[in-house]
């Protein structure tokens, strides 16, 4: 399948649904036509044989970094908590939970 | 509920449930036992005050940034060689989904290339269950819901979020679905439970959540193809283990032969009713949109590591009860070698024999009289040597030690002999034994005439009788074996 | 109308002045703020101006310096920062509502070592939100104007901290470039500014663009000042697992050392657009290099244009990923709602401008089932691709030189309409970041209405100190 696959609205709102954004009608539409527009413009890249390329995932080539096994002080739970939207009894509020996601 | 099946001997694809075969796959996840988080440097501790062992990155707070503790490494290494994995170069990803106790909105954790693949745990009576991988992640926070019924999720009217236990290390254990009976899936869990503690990896609790399992469920027909699987989740000891795979088994088999299928569904075990809910139907819309973690780099443990771990492995569980089982002739997955060893105290059983006293005796003292001591008991090895060896030698008899090791247990040692003498403990020689069952005979008249007359049951009574008349310092054995002789 | 304000001094030369005790660090800093009140309502550089907590940062450096303690190699700098590094106690919001307000519990490892080398930071800069864009113009609390033409922007996304130098409110500021966001707003600001090789800077306590594109770099005044600066904020840093746990040289050395014998390519693929008058500056660029003694070379880098799409894919797909956390639960921004996933989607759509949301799109939808392999996973082979162009071209050339961005600052609103029109503008420097690559834009004269050029000058892994060397010499050329 090629970048330059059409996007749908149908996608647009399923896309919105997964990143959580609670876009309008309008929103959706614009949305669409704007992202269908944008990869349009990047079908360029299905021109090249990538078939032998291997994926680049790291700007430069580091392994096995680690940190040692030993407790540093963290962070003051008052104030983390003054700065979270809604807190109760040392931790922090939430409305009702809806959909076991894991 | 009421037992749906017995399940049969835990070896072989053979046995079937109303004509359906089992399949199960087992999914464990276990808390590493670090000091500190998988990513950061807050303590890894159970049962603090909420959210005190927190920092910006197990908060994800904008800016914050993993980094990996060199000992979660380890400690998942122990778990795959363990489990007779092949460890290998391994790289993080993120799996991206929302939930108010996932503070990044994603997880890391390892996808297609994880740590430790390729191994198998042996169950004691033999049997290979094969473990497909076992990889590193990091744990959530946990909610706690208010304003519903029972703190149940469902119309709770707010959660609140402790993130203590945002970024504990974990290793999740992946089975292949090699398991065919529940009492399987319960040696399975158990086994892997013994393991994690000799390697050190993990305190394993199921009740503390240090160690928690899911059970992919499925039936079919023999020759079929699988059938759909089921996740289990919500188990929390591993006889509910045993009870809640027997229940889905039962609960897919009523909806074949009702003609219906079996959804693929996430359900959730509820201890009370002894059940399965569905949790969550799998729908399209489950996308966690995996790509590899740009704040972390590849894991690539040295060859020199690996051995390293190898070289300091602790002998597992599956070693000592053959090691034990050499010494003692009992069966390695019998039930004084598997409680012995589970608690430890093998090492205390040889040594016992070490000191000059009888290994089987050894034993079943260590089974049946330190169930209260840990993995090494108080009471030095040479006392109980002292024990068996009084017993062996017939000055004693079986009754009598258990009464001697008690005060011994009691006591955190003690001479044997010398316990036994103040009891006024001495084997019956064989004169006075024989007048004494005589007696026994002439007090039992009715009892003796029916054991004549072919009435085995009768022979209790006498035997009975005959202990009680020496106060416990008759051999049993020697009491039946000599009315049995008088019988012919 | 201008703002734009011609230095005095540079940095090196306030450090200097303060660690001797020439210069008062509180003179120093007067003088900034004197400009601040003057100026900063018509350019709008900051979110947040930090004046009293300067004043006292500065009465410190004057105090160590009296009592014989060497304040650090950046004593009395006035320093701004990019309002995406975390400062503790003091507000930090990525220019975007989700973020009003949060003051964040720890600061980012550039803001402790700053302050531990003495710099005074005057303030926090504004910036296109969470470092989506190349004017400014997407900042939630309104856009930043360029100090040469307050008609026209500064670039981003760091146009804040660009602003701040160019207009003399700060001495030197951080930015951060994940496409160019440091390096066109210098080019278009007319100072200089540094992208250094990915893992040259932490990025601990940087708010996540694009992980693996992001590093912080610094606006200065003058190329010895981006070598102060960095030889400050660079090197190892543990939080950063991606940080390069190798020392590096001074840069401060580099400078001094010529380019006699440099190899200077010129791209003979270079992807069209650029204007003419910047093209004009960019052959005036190359003839300085020679002049002072370097020899130029064709290269080629076929792959360079694809660097534009190969980035539009994987600096969202990262976006999408590292901007899910602003969910209304922890920190930030929360719209109230009946269960949490309507929470969720309305105070992310409340919080998140249009161009973030775009992007959110965009890179959720890249990285969704069924379109991985033929968005991101096709992205990063054409990564792959440019990374081994740029080597085969430094096979032949120490150091490239483009054009920074294809045109001078433009007005206000020419490119706001067309998303597409404003990414255009970053692509002479998202290849750089593609490839991990250390970049710097020169300020080297002026095009269209008088508006600065920069030029950009490339140099492969680590070559800092090559790069260095270069765009001293393009500055030497310019002040003869």
């Amino acid at each position: 399948m090629g970048v330059s696959e059409r996007i749908t609205a149908v996608d647009v709102v399923k896309v919105a649904k997964l990143a959580r954004l609670d876009l309008s009608p309008d929103a959706i539409d614009r949305t669409t036509a704007q992202l269908a527009g944008m990869l349009e413009h990047f079908a360029d890249i299905d021109a090249l044989d990538l078939d032998a390329v291997q994926p680049m995932t790291q700007p430069y080539p580091l392994q096995n970094v680690f940190r040692e096994d030993v407790i540093v002080a963290g962070l003051d739970r008052d104030e983390v908590l003054a700065a979270a939207p809604s807190a109760e009894d040392g931790r922090f509020r939430v409305p009702p939970i809806v959909g076991i996601d894991a | 509920m009421s037992e749906i099946y017995t399940a049969g001997p835990a070896t072989g694809n053979e046995i079937l449930i109303d004509g359906y075969e089992l399949v199960v796959g087992l999914e464990v996840h276990v808390e590493l036992a670090t000091v500190t988080k998988l990513f950061s440097a807050s303590p890894n501790r159970f049962g603090d005050d909420a959210n005190t062992n927190i920092d910006p990155v197990t908060l994800g707070l904008p800016g914050a940034l993993p980094v990996l503790n060199r000992q979660a490494v380890e400690l998942a290494m122990r778990i795959g060689t363990a489990l007779n994995c092949t460890i290998k170069p391994c790289t993080f990803h993120r799996k991206n989904y929302f939930y108010p106790d996932m503070p990044k909105a994603y997880q890391i954790s390892q996808y297609d290339q994880p740590l430790n693949v390729d191994g198998y745990l042996e169950l004691p009576g033999g049997k290979r269950i094969g473990v497909e991988r076992a990889h590193l992640e990091e744990d959530t926070g946990k909610s706690t819901h208010f304003g519903g019924s029972g703190g149940r999720i469902h119309g709770s009217s707010y959660s609140l979020i402790d993130f203590n236990r945002a970024g504990v290390p974990l290793v999740e254990i992946v089975s292949r679905p090699d398991v065919r009976t529940s009492e399987e899936a319960r040696q399975y869990v158990s086994e892997l439970r013994g393991i994690l503690l000799a390697v050190g990896a993990s305190d394993a609790k199921m009740e503390e959540g240090s160690m928690r399992c899911d059970a992919n469920v499925s039936v079919h027909k023999p020759g079929a193809p699988y059938g759909t699987r089921c996740e289990i989740k919500n188990v929390n000891s591993i006889r509910s283990l045993g009870r809640a795979i027997e229940y889905e088994a039962r609960r897919q088999i009523e909806l074949i032969e009702g003609g219906e299928t079996v959804r693929q569904e996430t359900r959730h075990w509820d201890e009370t009713d002894g059940r399965t809910h569905t949790l969550r139907v799998k729908e399209d819309a489950d996308d966690y949109r995996y790509f590899l973690e740009p704040d972390l780099v590849p894991l690539a443990p040295s060859a020199e590591w690996v051995q390293a771990v190898r070289d300091a492995m602790p002998m597992l569980p599956g070693a000592r009860r053959a090691r034990l089982s050499a010494a003692t002739g009992s069966p390695a997955d019998g039930e004084a070698i598997m409680v012995v060893v589970e608690r430890g105290q093998d090492d205390y059983v040889l040594a016992v024999a070490a000191a000059g006293g009888d290994v089987g005796r050894a034993l079943v003292h260590v089974k049946e009289g330190f169930a209260e001591e840990g993995a090494t008991p108080t009471v030095p090895a040479a006392d109980l040597a002292g024990l068996t060896t009084l017993e062996i030698n017939g000055a004693i008899t079986a009754t009598q030690a258990k009464t001697v090791l008690a005060e011994i247990v009691a006591n955190g040692g003690g001479d044997a002999a010398a316990i036994a003498k103040a009891k006024g403990f001495e084997a019956m020689d064989t004169g006075s034994l024989e007048a004494m069952v005589d007696q026994v005979i002439a007090d039992n008249g009715p009892a003796w005439t029916k054991y004549c007359g072919g009435e085995d049951k009768a022979l209790g009574a006498l035997v009975g009788a005959a202990m009680k008349a020496s106060q416990g310092k008759a051999d049993g054995k020697l009491v039946t074996a000599l009315l049995q002789s008088k019988r012919s | 109308m201008s703002a734009a304000s011609s230095p005095q001094m540079s940095a090196t030369e306030i450090a200097a002045g303060v660690r001797s005790g020439r210069l008062k660090a509180v003179d120093v800093l007067e003088q900034h703020l004197a400009r601040i009140t003057a100026n900063e309502s018509d350019v709008h550089a900051f979110n947040l101006v930090l004046a009293d907590e300067a004043r006292s940062a500065a009465a410190a450096v004057d105090a160590a310096v009296a009592a014989g303690t060497d304040p650090g190699p950046l004593a009395g700098v006035p320093l701004a920062l990019k309002d995406n590094m975390c400062t503790h106690g003091i507000a930090t919001t990525c220019s975007s509502k989700i973020l009003e307000g949060w003051k964040p519990p720890y600061d980012a490892t550039v803001v402790t070592r700053l302050a531990a080398a003495g710099a005074v930071t005057v303030g926090k800069t504004n910036l296109d939100e969470f470092a989506m864009g190349s004017s400014t113009e997407n900042s939630a609390f309104g856009p930043t104007r360029n100090p040469h033409d307050l008609g026209r922007v500064p670039g981003g996304s760091s146009g804040g901290s660009a602003a701040a130098v160019a207009a003399g409110f700060a001495s030197v500021s951080l930015g951060s470039d994940t496409g160019g966001s440091i390096r066109q707003p210098a080019a278009l600001c007319g100072v200089v500014g540094v992208k250094p090789t990915y893992g040259y800077v932490s990025r601990y306590g940087l708010v996540a663009f694009a992980s693996s594109l992001d590093q912080i770099g610094p606006f200065t005044n003058t190329v010895e000042d981006a070598a102060l600066l960095l030889d400050v904020i660079g090197g190892h840093d543990p939080m950063d697992s991606t940080s390069i746990p190798d020392p590096q040289p001074s840069l401060r050395d580099a400078i001094t050392q010529g380019v006699e014998g440099l190899r200077v390519g010129r791209i003979t693929d270079l992807p069209g657009g650029a204007d003419a008058d910047v093209d004009e500056r960019l052959e005036a660029a190359f003839d300085a290099l020679r002049e002072a003694g370097a020899t130029i070379v064709d290269v080629q880098v076929p792959a360079f244009g694809y660097g534009l799409t190969a980035y539009y894919l994987i600096a969202p797909s990262e976006a999408s990923s590292n901007l899910a956390r602003y969910d209304g639960v922890r920190y930030g921004l929360r719209v109230d709602s009946s269960d949490t996933n309507s929470m969720y989607s309305a105070t992310r759509a409340a919080g998140f401008g249009e161009e973030v949301q775009r992007r959110i799109m965009l890179g959720t939808y890249a990285l969704s089932a069924g379109y991985y392999d033929a968005y991101y996973g096709k992205a990063l082979k054409v990564r792959r691709l440019i990374a081994d162009d740029f080597d085969r071209a430094y096979q032949s050339a120490d150091v490239l030189l483009t054009p920074t961005a294809p045109t001078v600052a433009f007005e206000f609103g020419s490119k706001t309409d067309n998303p597409l029109a404003m990414y255009l503008c970053d692509t002479y420097t998202i290849p750089t970041n593609l490839a991990g690559h250390p970049g710097m834009s020169v300020p080297f004269g002026t095009g269209q209405a008088g508006m600065p050029v920069g030029v950009q000058v490339l140099a492969g892994t680590l070559g800092e100190p090559t790069m260095f060397r270069a765009a001293a010499a393009l500055e030497r050329a310019m002040q003869q």
